[in-house]
């Protein structure tokens, strides 16, 4: 019953508690006891937008930042990784295994914002051994939407 | 021009009455109508599927296959049945790959009949089977399901319909368009008579993966059955596929091989690009399956919470993707509701009656649809409904 809680309000965050329980067949009280309870475990972390900024006037930049880092005896690279989610403007940072250790998402106004983070901010931490920086340039699919699809239903009206 | 040009065999069949409703529909052209009126999924076939098809095509594999399939997909036909509903199949003799379901039902029919032969078909039901039986010489001989018995055939209504002549029974279950299903239970005990009377099986399980109660359950896997039973399935409605045309049949080595005669200079082989993306879909295709069947079980309970808000009376189908509201209690047949629905509140919803005499009182909605499209439908259907009684309060 979780997952299936989860896997809709993953992609419906709006839906009310009364439709959840008709959809999943449950009681409705069954469903907002369960709702808090993965709130309370911080299963459910919010109840955010996904916004096509592209069709806003408002102007973001996105950056994907692959930063190479000296790990700490001790701490690994959690006090890092601390260090830098930190900054509102970092989106998300990931432990990555392969060729570089932290992969780090940014959110700017300009690129000249972005590429002031990682020259001052970033690369001057003394764990960081180098950093590459890749602007994301459009954006196709996101959280599992894909942006700009058309949807028209082609099939017949009415089919045996 | 001489008079006897068409066979008389073929005019006296008659026109769907899903053919004369689409036309009614058609004939509007206004883009206001919602449709709750299809048969077929609103997925798009998963990707890999498609993709593997599109693979298919660029490595120039645009050949015939043998005329019962690609081996490989036979075998995997033969993994899944016996992975998902526990029968098991010889892929060398004991499986034909067809064009859609629709094919195996009728080459079915024509490799098994003689004249005179009746054929037992239960409706409501899919629209293919009593003209199929027809073309094949059969006599078809009509059961008639009903509500009250959640649209399941029981051992009784299967006995009385048998006569010395009666060889093949279809069994269309899940069922278009009732939704109903048969359970093991069901199944065993019309079995005990399909074994008394030595008929032979001719199970519709195209629906199979679209179960929402305990898992489909084949009635080839009884004892005794799979000997007399020939199980058709395909890809269209598990895997969202309606558009490939891919269906199978598996059964007795005696009655598939006659039936891969007829196909063979009927139709060759299925198209080759879909095997091999049906190869795809039963090999990595399980999750998708399962993905759609909780998608479509939640919309199943959107529109029973619907109707029992709107007081309408409907039996909890648990199969396929429609719902087969009781629609009698307004004092409108069911080709009236339907065409009051349709011109009044612009939604296209099938007649009961085009599946048989039986759906008589009934309207066949589609579930194959977002659940937004259904909300917007479900408001028009209230807004409907409650005109009606105020009709019907206003004659008395």
């Amino acid at each position: 019953m979780r997952d299936q809680i989860l896997s809709i309000i993953e992609k419906n965050s709006r839906i009310d508690i009364k439709e959840l329980a008709v959809l999943l067949g449950m009681e409705e009280i069954d469903v907002a006891n369960e709702l808090k309870r993965l709130e309370e475990e911080g299963i459910i972390g919010g109840y955010h937008t996904m916004i096509n900024w592209e069709k806003t006037s408002i102007e973001k930049v996105t950056a994907l930042i692959e930063v190479r880092v000296t790990p700490q005896r001790g701490q690994g690279f959690d006090n890092i990784a601390e260090r830098i989610y930190k900054y509102p403007e970092v989106q998300s940072v990931y432990l990555i295994s392969g060729g570089y250790d932290l992969m780090v998402i940014l959110e700017g106004r300009t690129l000249r914002e972005v590429s002031t983070f990682v020259s001052d901010k970033l690369s001057t931490l003394e764990t960081v051994l180098s950093t590459a920086t890749h602007f994301i340039l459009k954006k196709y699919k996101d959280h599992g939407t894909i942006y700009d699809l058309k949807l028209k239903d082609e099939r017949e009206i009415v089919t045996p | 021009m001489r008079q006897d040009i068409l066979a008389k065999k073929v005019i006296d069949i008659k026109p769907s009455g899903i053919r004369r409703f689409f036309d009614l529909v058609s004939e509007m052209k206004d883009p206001d109508v919602i449709s709750l009126g299809v048969g077929e999924p609103d997925f798009d076939t998963p990707w890999h599927i498609r993709d593997e098809g599109i693979y298919s095509l660029e490595k120039g594999k645009t050949f015939y296959t043998s005329n019962s399939g690609l081996m490989e997909l036979r075998e995997e036909i033969c993994k899944y049945l016996n992975r998902r509903f526990n029968v098991s199949y010889d892929p060398a003799k004991e499986v034909i790959v067809t064009v859609g379901g629709s094919e195996a039902i009728d080459i079915g029919l024509r490799a098994m009949i003689n004249p005179g032969d009746e054929v037992l078909i239960p409706e409501p039901s899919y629209v293919s089977y009593e003209p199929c039986a027809v073309l094949a010489g059969a006599v078809p001989v009509i059961i008639n399901l009903k509500e009250e018995n959640e649209f399941r055939l029981t051992a009784r209504e299967l006995e009385d319909a048998i006569t010395e002549r009666s060889k093949v029974l279809i069994l269309p279950f899940p069922n278009n368009p009732t939704g109903a299903i048969m359970e093991r239970r069901d199944l065993e005990a019309i079995a005990e008579v399909i074994l008394k009377h030595d008929l032979i099986v001719m199970s519709d399980e195209i629906y199979a993966e679209l179960s929402y109660k305990e898992k489909h359950v084949s009635i080839a896997s009884l004892p005794g059955m799979k000997e007399r039973t020939i199980l058709i399935n395909g890809f269209s409605k598990a895997y969202a596929m309606t558009g490939w045309r891919l269906g199978y049949a598996c059964g007795p080595q005696e009655i598939i091989s006659q039936m891969t005669k007829i196909h063979q200079f009927a139709i060759m082989c299925a198209p080759t690009t879909s095997q091999y993306a049906a190869v795809e879909a039963l090999k990595n295709g399980d999750s998708d399956v399962e993905t759609m069947r909780e998608s479509y079980n939640q919309r199943r309970r959107f529109l029973m919470n619907a109707f029992k808000e709107m007081g309408v009376q409907c039996f909890e189908p648990y199969g396929a993707f429609y719902v087969f509201p009781y629609i009698g209690e307004f004092g409108l047949s069911s080709d009236e509701f339907a065409n009051r629905f349709l011109s009044e509140e612009k939604v296209a919803a099938v007649p009961g009656t085009a599946f048989g005499a039986s759906g008589e009182g009934f309207l066949r909605i589609s579930y194959a649809y977002s659940l937004e499209h259904l909300k917007q439908a479900m408001e028009r259907m209230s807004r409907f409904v409650e005109k009606l009684r105020k009709e019907n309060g206003a004659v008395k």
